[in-house]
């Protein structure tokens, strides 16, 4: 993975010190309120509800153990002794003092790190993959590509006061696992017909109160031209994004009103204009400069190994737990004897995201032992090893189950991404996080929620859809209506390379009435589906809404304006049925799992 | 008023004598001595006159609106040679911003000139703006 070097080093310092002068400045009076309001989200500082939040950035999720290792030091010295790992792919730390926080930044830039643009007007931390570099389905790596734009973009002159903010992914799968269609910019990494590598580069999506897929603005971009035409795209939003109002500020709406043909033409013209520039701060990309990055991200030195291992099929032979565990938390790895393995940071009934500086100190562990020292944030705010032998699969589990993170949901209905809410955010209209703990303590059991299988809930608890409920296959919105909570359900979102936004099923539910409604869709799911290949968002696509709506709004319980589901029988937790006999039953009754 | 320099403030009388675009184009004035426009200026208007203009100054009305630093890069980019100034409401963080997007100068009033003195200025003047773009 990327290492800093002196340039790297000298530009973190320099933005320490200047965030500590600028600290200075605002209490000296030279900075007003309003000036240093952006550089300080510019450093990644926010005031949240209760305190400040200081934002880390993880470029594209990937870090390694002595980085794990100084997260969890800076929860425990300067914050409660925990982390939130966000969709973003960042770490925040919710209870950091101002005065402390210099100390911190200068912390994180010991272990090659900072918090710089990961908020603010500005180009924030690039994401990619989480499986980059491992995965068994990658065309190209996109690491050195989000890492040669984080070195653009990372004090960029030109693009600090931006309209507003602005969001670049990329993936280098065919299986979009960076959501790079809800992006401000989203690059695919593609072959044109001569078999040269380039990007597919889409522009103007995002979800927030406007969610919008992204479009294709150029088919086919060569590997050189990158930060030239990513600077004429920015440069175009720069000059004509809207200014008058900050809800219609991103480049979604620019893309939007303006219409995609005119912000291409104009993007094109830039970009020409800028390639025939002498000695612009933008030149074609070097060669040099990209095999110097591409170096970092060198294949690890794997072992020579079969794919199977007899540890590993008797372990999987002997031990229920552990072949849940591997059924839904390992995936398939480019070399051979290798997996890639998610560890899941959504424990039922904990907020989903948070690790404590144990767990984050038993991960850069277990990654130091097993993992060639890596690992990874996923957007689904899970932690990847990427480079796991598969023989070692079995003390991995054990290790994880020592530091209470081998639960084997991923993928699953309890692996629900959710933002910090009403908790902790200032923006916040209802509660997300106790949403999604009263979802997975009602769905805690294991068979049961092997039985519904892939089922993506996200969970936002206001508008601006950090949870990403658009894209879950369940989305629930928290809104607030007369000073009361109102959860929006959206049905049939995708994140993937098939992306779609979902469609909002009818009137919100009252908090209370969420883990009911949420159960009649599942079981109206189970009762429809075709069998149990069939996913929740396959059934939806090939059934459509109205079953959906009908098991969220069935007539005989209510279905008033604010809802249906009031005096709907709670669940207890944990059935006692196995899972064979639930799916029987499931087929004859939507609401069977009401018995347990 | 101030205009900030890399070697500090200096204290010009030419300010008064900037010409409106409008003025420009419609044959008012010599804009040899300056011309002032608006951040949402398309730059391809002034191509014909680059030779002819003394100076550009472009307007900040507020330092959170960034499309000076691409109007500059423009017109850097259209071929004018000529001095380039940023004026009104900048602050002394966005100086190295400005110099590299290709301002030469920073014109601030003399309230902001109180409140952000000299040395502020200075203490950030030779700082990179981008230093991780410097190692390419």
């Amino acid at each position: 993975m990327y290492r800093y070097d002196e340039f790297d080093d000298r530009f973190v310092r320099e933005r320490v010190a200047s965030f500590r002068s600028q600290v200075e400045r605002r209490l000296s009076g030279a900075l007003t309120e309003d000036e240093f309001k952006p550089l300080r989200l510019q450093n990644g500082l926010y005031l949240q509800l209760h305190a400040y939040m200081l934002r880390v950035a993880i470029p594209y999720g990937t870090l390694n153990s002595p980085q794990m290792l100084q997260l969890a030091m800076i929860a425990e010295r300067w914050d409660k002794g925990y982390g939130h790992f966000t969709t973003r792919q960042n770490i925040q730390f919710n209870w950091p003092k101002l005065q402390d926080v210099p100390a911190i930044l200068e912390a994180l830039a010991d272990v090659g790190m900072h918090a710089i643009q990961t908020s603010g007007n500005c180009i924030r931390n690039v994401t990619a993959d989480h499986f980059a570099g491992a995965a068994a389905d990658e065309i190209e790596d996109p690491r050195p590509t989000a890492e040669i734009l984080r070195q653009w973009s990372s004090g960029h002159p030109e693009f600090a006061f931006l309209p507003r903010k602005f969001k670049i992914a990329v993936t280098g799968s065919p299986n979009d696992r960076a959501v790079t269609k809800a992006h401000d910019i989203g690059l695919r990494m593609v072959r044109n017909a001569a078999g040269e590598p380039g990007y597919e580069v889409i522009v103007g999506g995002g979800l927030g109160r406007t969610p919008m897929i992204g479009k294709v603005i150029r088919e086919f971009l060569p590997k050189a031209d990158l930060l030239a035409y990513l600077e004429s795209v920015l440069r175009v939003y720069n000059l004509y994004g809207r200014r008058d109002n900050k809800y219609k500020a991103r480049i979604k709406i620019l893309v939007h009103e303006s219409k995609l043909e005119t912000i291409r033409a104009e993007v094109e013209a830039e970009f020409e204009r800028l390639m025939a520039e002498e000695a612009g701060p933008t030149r074609a990309l070097s060669a040099a400069e990209v095999a110097r990055i591409e170096a970092y991200f060198a294949p690890p030195a794997f072992d020579d190994l079969p794919d199977s291992d007899a540890g590993l099929e008797a372990a999987l032979a002997a031990d229920q737990d552990f072949r849940a565990w591997v059924k839904t938390n390992i995936v398939a790895h480019r070399q051979s004897g290798y997996r890639i393995v998610t560890v899941s940071i959504k424990p039922i009934g904990k907020a989903p995201g948070d690790a404590s500086a144990d767990q984050m100190r038993a991960l850069a562990d277990i990654a130091e032992r097993y993992s060639l020292g890596e690992l990874r944030v996923s957007h689904e705010q899970n932690i990847v090893l990427p480079h796991v032998r598969a023989a070692d699969l079995p003390e991995v589990f054990a290790c994880l189950q020592k530091a209470d993170l081998a639960t084997a949901n991923i993928g699953l209905i309890t692996d629900i991404i959710a933002c910090p809410g009403m908790d902790y955010c200032a923006l916040a209209t209802a509660r997300s996080i106790p949403v999604a703990q009263d979802i997975a303590n009602h769905f805690n059991s294991p068979a049961l929620a092997a039985e519904i299988g892939k089922l993506q809930i996200k969970i936002s608890g206001c508008i601006n859809a950090c949870g990403h409920h658009h894209v879950g296959h369940i989305g629930i919105l928290g809104l607030e209506k007369g000073g009361i909570e109102s959860y929006q359900i959206t049905l049939g979102g995708d994140a993937t390379e098939t992306t779609a936004i979902g469609e909002r099923a009818g009137p919100g539910f009252a908090y209370d009435e969420v883990v009911p409604a949420v159960r009649r869709l599942v079981d109206a799911y189970l009762a429809l589906r075709t069998d149990a290949n069939e996913t929740f968002l396959q059934t939806y696509r090939r059934l459509g809404a109205a079953p959906f709506k009908a098991a969220l709004y069935p007539a005989d319980i209510g279905g008033s304006g604010s809802g249906a589901g009031g005096g709907w029988p709670k669940a207890k937790a944990g059935p006692s049925l196995s899972a064979s006999a639930q799916v029987q039953q499931a087929a004859h009754s939507q609401y069977v799992f009401y018995h347990f | 008023m101030p205009i900030v320099t890399d070697s500090g403030f200096v204290f010009a009388d030419e300010t008064d004598a900037l010409l409106s675009l409008d003025a420009m184009l419609s044959g008012g004035g010599d804009p040899a001595g300056g011309l002032e426009i608006a951040n949402d200026t398309d730059p391809r208007d002034l191509v014909p006159h680059f030779e002819a203009v003394g100076l550009i100054a472009v307007t900040f009305p507020n330092f959170a609106d960034g499309r000076g630093f691409s109007l500059a890069r423009r017109l850097r980019a259209l071929g004018y040679k000529g001095r380039l100034r940023a004026k009104g409401h900048v602050i002394s963080d966005q100086y190295p911003m400005a110099r590299a997007c290709g301002f030469d100068e920073v014109e601030i009033d003399e309230t902001l000139a109180a409140r952000q003195p000299e040395q502020h200025w200075l203490a950030v003047a030779t700082r990179s703006g981008h230093a991780l773009q410097a190692r390419a």
